[in-house]
Parts: structure tokens; sequence; C-alpha cells
């Protein structure tokens, strides 16, 4: 019972870095630093998902959310990033 | 087993933590691909290592090893393919007090 508040502690300073993320996907200049910032959102949501599995003790469940997340992250960076390599940005 | 688990899961958080501070202070593009592209790697590896320990052997944790390897595979390379992306649209790296760079002429030739 103490490993999954432990759990739940670790959940809530991941949605603070989440926040502080957001920061620099709403205001940072450029279509880049938008892109790197829903990289990281996305990873530290990886990780949530997986502690909230635990959490909630469905953790068969949410391994499986969590690995299509995680292939949804990387092909929505590779290819936003092959996107605008052939178009080019203007700044 | 718990113990270890605790302590893998804070170093992971000590990762995060560290990259979303470079994250947000770092001064242009590159340097803040160099804080989060290695830091977030290295944490979410830590933390599912943890989290894996924790659930002991079974289809569940060989899974989120899986999770694991395939993060150490893919996101050094999604930074890679956004690094270079912003390389050739040409984006300058920041230098200190706006000095130029010594290849600026010769990329800019190539392009």
């Amino acid at each position: 019972m103490i490993v999954e508040d432990f759990f739940l502690i670790i959940s809530l300073i991941m949605g603070l870095l989440v926040f502080f993320c957001l920061y620099r996907v709403v205001y940072g200049p450029g279509v880049f630093n938008r892109i790197i910032g829903v990289n990281v959102i996305g990873t530290k949501t990886l990780i949530i998902l997986v502690l909230m599995g635990f959490i909630y003790r469905r953790i068969d469940m949410f391994v499986d959310i969590s690995l299509v997340y995680a292939l949804l992250n990387f092909i929505v960076t590779i290819a936003a990033s092959i996107y605008f390599q052939r178009k080019g940005v203007h700044h | 087993m718990i113990v270890l688990t605790i302590l893998l899961i804070s170093v992971g958080i000590f990762f995060f933590t560290t990259g979303t501070i470079g994250f947000l202070r770092f001064p242009d593009f590159y340097s803040r691909m160099h804080a989060t592209g290695k830091s977030d790697t290295l944490g979410a590896a830590l933390s599912l290592a943890g989290l894996a320990l924790y659930e002991g052997f079974s289809l569940t944790s060989i899974k989120i090893l899986i999770i694991v390897i395939f993060i150490l595979m893919t996101s050094p390379t999604a930074t890679h393919a956004l690094l270079r992306a912003a390389f050739d649209s040409g984006m300058l790296p920041w230098t200190k007090g706006g000095q130029p760079i010594r290849d600026e002429e010769v990329r800019r030739g190539q392009k």
C-alpha cells in the first residue's frame, strides 16, 4: 500500500513536469520546439500510463495502451520531421 | 526488491526533472534537444525497469521490458531525425554574443 502511494506521488510530479513542458509547446519559437515538446510530453505520458496501471491494479490492460502510445509517439515525430525537412521552414 | 524499485524510479524522476529544466532554460533549439534527447531516454528506461522489477517475472513485466528496448531504440532515432530536419531547413545554432559560425558560408553555398 505504501508503494502505491509512492507511485501516486511520482505520477503527480510527472504531471507537473508535463505542465512545465507545455509552456514550450504553446510559446516556443518556431515549429521544431513545439514538435520536441510534444515528443517529451509523450514520453512522460507513457510513464504515467504504466504508473496508473499499477495504482488501479489493471496493469495487464494499461501496458498495452502504453506500448501503442510509444509507437504512436515515434511515428508522429518521424512523420513531422520528414514533412518539415521536405517542405522547409521560413524563420 | 521494493527498495530497489523506489531507488530506480527516483533516479528516473531525477533525470526527467533535469531534462525538463534544461528544456525550459536553454537558449536555442539544438541545446534544448541536447538536454531532452538523452535524459528523457535514460529516465524512461530507468523508471520502466524499476516498475518491471516491482511486477516480478510475468508476461506484463516482459511487455514492460519490450517497451524499454523500444524506447532505447526509437528515442535517439526520433531526436536525430528532428535535428536533421531542423539543420537542413536552415536553422542556425546559437552562439555567445551572436558570433558567426565558421562553416556557415560553406553550408549556405551547398544549399
